[in-house]
């Protein structure tokens, strides 16, 4: 073969084309697998919401509720526990929960509907774990002077009875707040607000 | 009797010539083993290589054994691994060599590595060598990491909600990335099934293509040695390094030997401590997944405590998740790091050998605290020893600078 009159910019032009589209077509390639691993529509469809029946909850006490695969906690608050969290504004990060998530209606001090009904996604918001309900009296509070709340034993993090988060902790935020509504006095439902009463 | 001998010598011959006229057969033995020269003065650290090649083979053939009777499904799983721990002929035995074998593989390559600290193999002209053993560390890591989940067991389970949710801490895409990871909105059946495809077929080659790369790099380079000397500068009148001896049969001989005790080892591990007091199969693990539920104590397996113990010494969300991932990388950068011109401790200063044995004692205490509960007192030693951590790495570009090292000799010592 005679190689003496290759036209070299020619020829390194059309790699480059070449190159190029053959680049484009992997990466559309790519597509497809990489979409093949998101959220599938059956996994989608599972997060409907859930109705609880809180009649039997007494005050102080906490009933856990699976939803979205998730544990939501709902504690019926005594007016003790209520005052306890009113008196510990300074010593958590974000107390009016302005940079936390939460439907607009628990947007306040009590983050909650019903200042007796705590709601709250019982997930730690620094790495995914799920804080334990230690209680003012326990034998097992994490630090002096505590007045009731979550523990997150993976990392330390410390939340008042509203979930909403002690300074000097890793959790960056307050525990989330569902959306939820009151469908009668003693029924809950998770996972919707529409319509709210 | 002479003459079959010599009849199935002659037969033996002709079939390796027949092989070696269609596919370079002794050229590869040749190149890789029968000529292929090492120095004479390796040490037992230099076992570490080939115990990693002999636990990855261990892992291999195990894990393929457990895949015959594993289902990766959330409702199956936990009671599938009891099943080939129960009613499986040899199921305990299979199960325990794979989940011993994982801890193995870390003790291995963690003594692999300190051995490239101590006689400085990673620096030039062995940085490649160097770059493929650490992805082949951070693959292991991710193998490992998926592995865990499979028994779907509560440390399986929290331990990947924590690290997956590492990944969501990131600013912007953190969320998104974390559920693509996931593939649910929850760790879940989904990312089980996952996880198992990544674990038994896709992290195993990868770890697969990148010991051809290293070992590549490696024969390219030659080895390094307890001196530090570069036994190619020295080469008799036939081009063979005068330092150097084959690697058949004068090491694969030491290997052997060095196997069978590792062996005994390993197996007086399978059979009498399998689950290393809660330290090589955690306590926890015990317990069904529960997704409502945390354990009291989470604590990675021991390999990752190091890495675990810095998460939870940075009181910031997103400082955490960089500075973990910052020290399982940062080994990346050594080779550049390093300003001295002598590889081997041998012959450096007392600047490198005191930031080496600072570095070990921090390495150690952090993996300590990573398995301990969360207090005051050890938050304020995982900061310290922290400090002391990245120091090593970060000051090394100054101490090494301005050490007083040794003149290194021509040839490696008798």
């Amino acid at each position: 073969m005679d190689n003496s009159n290759v036209d070299k910019g020619r020829r390194r032009f059309l790699t480059a084309a070449a190159t190029v589209v053959g680049g484009a077509g992997a990466a559309a390639g790519a597509v497809p697998f990489i979409a093949t691993m998101t959220p599938s529509e059956k996994t989608k469809a599972i997060g409907a919401p859930v109705e609880v029946d809180i009649s039997k909850l007494k005050p102080g006490e906490r009933m856990i509720q699976k939803w979205q695969g998730k544990p939501v906690w709902i504690l019926r608050r005594t007016q003790e526990m209520l005052d306890d969290i009113a008196s510990q504004d300074e010593a958590v990060s974000d107390p009016a929960s302005e940079t936390s998530s939460q439907p607009e209606y628990a947007r306040n001090e009590y983050r909650a509907r019903e200042d007796e009904y705590l709601v709250v996604i019982g997930i730690c918001t620094h790495l995914g774990c799920s804080p334990t309900f230690v209680l003012k009296d326990g034998d097992n509070s994490p630090v002096v002077d505590w007045k009731g709340g979550f523990f997150c034993p993976c990392h330390g993090s410390r939340f008042d009875l509203a979930g909403r988060v002690f300074k000097g902790v890793p959790a960056p935020t307050n525990l989330v707040i569902p959306p939820y509504k009151f469908i009668s006095p003693s029924q809950l439902l998770i996972g919707d607000d529409s319509e709210a009463a | 009797m002479a003459n079959i001998e010599k009849n199935i010598i002659d037969g033996l011959t002709g079939l390796r010539d027949w092989v070696d006229d269609r596919f370079p057969l002794m050229q590869n033995w040749n190149e890789h083993l029968a000529k292929y020269y090492a120095p004479k003065n390796f040490n037992f650290w230099y076992y570490f290589g080939s115990f990693a090649l002999l636990v990855f083979a261990i892992q291999i053939l195990t894990g393929i054994w457990l895949t015959m009777n594993y289902k990766p499904s959330a409702a199956d799983a936990f009671a599938s691994v009891e099943y080939i721990m129960r009613d499986v002929s040899w199921g305990w035995f299979i199960r325990y060599m794979h989940s011993t074998g994982a801890s193995a593989f870390f003790i291995v390559i963690y003594l692999h590595m300190f051995r490239a600290l101590l006689y400085g193999s990673y620096k030039k002209p062995r940085e490649l060598l160097w770059l493929s053993g650490m992805g082949l560390y951070l693959v292991l890591m991710g193998e490992a990491f998926f592995g865990y989940l499979l028994p779907w067991g509560q440390m399986s389970y929290w331990g990947a909600q924590v690290i997956i949710s590492l990944f969501g801490a990131l600013p912007i895409i953190g969320d998104d990335l974390s559920l693509w990871i996931r593939g649910d909105f929850v760790v879940s059946d989904v990312t089980l099934n996952r996880f198992f495809s990544l674990h038994v077929i896709a992290f195993p080659l990868l770890i697969f293509g990148l010991i051809g790369a290293h070992i590549l790099a490696l024969h390219e380079v030659g080895s390094n040695n307890p001196d530090g000397v570069e036994i190619k500068k020295n080469k008799n009148a036939e081009g063979i390094p005068v330092d150097g001896i084959p690697f058949h049969p004068y090491y694969t001989v030491k290997d052997i030997f060095g196997a069978t005790v590792f062996l005994i080892f390993f197996f007086g591990v399978v059979f009498f401590m399998p689950e290393m007091n809660g330290y090589f199969l955690e306590h926890a693990n015990f317990v069904p997944a529960d997704p409502l539920k945390t354990p009291e104590h989470i604590a990675p397996v021991w390999y990752f405590t190091p890495f675990y113990a810095i998460l939870r010494a940075v009181p910031d969300q997103l400082g955490g998740v960089i500075a973990m991932g910052l020290a399982t990388n940062i080994f990346l950068l050594l080779p550049w790091l390093d300003r001295s011109p002598v590889k081997s401790t041998r012959y450096r200063g007392w600047n490198f050998r005191c930031a080496l044995t600072l570095f070990v004692i921090s390495f150690l205490v952090l993996g300590w605290l990573g398995m301990q509960p969360v207090t005051p007192l050890f938050t304020w030693m995982a900061r310290f020893f922290s400090l002391v951590y990245f120091a090593f790495f970060l000051l090394m570009p100054f101490y090494t600078a301005i050490d007083n090292d040794k003149s290194v000799p021509d040839r490696v010592k008798d």
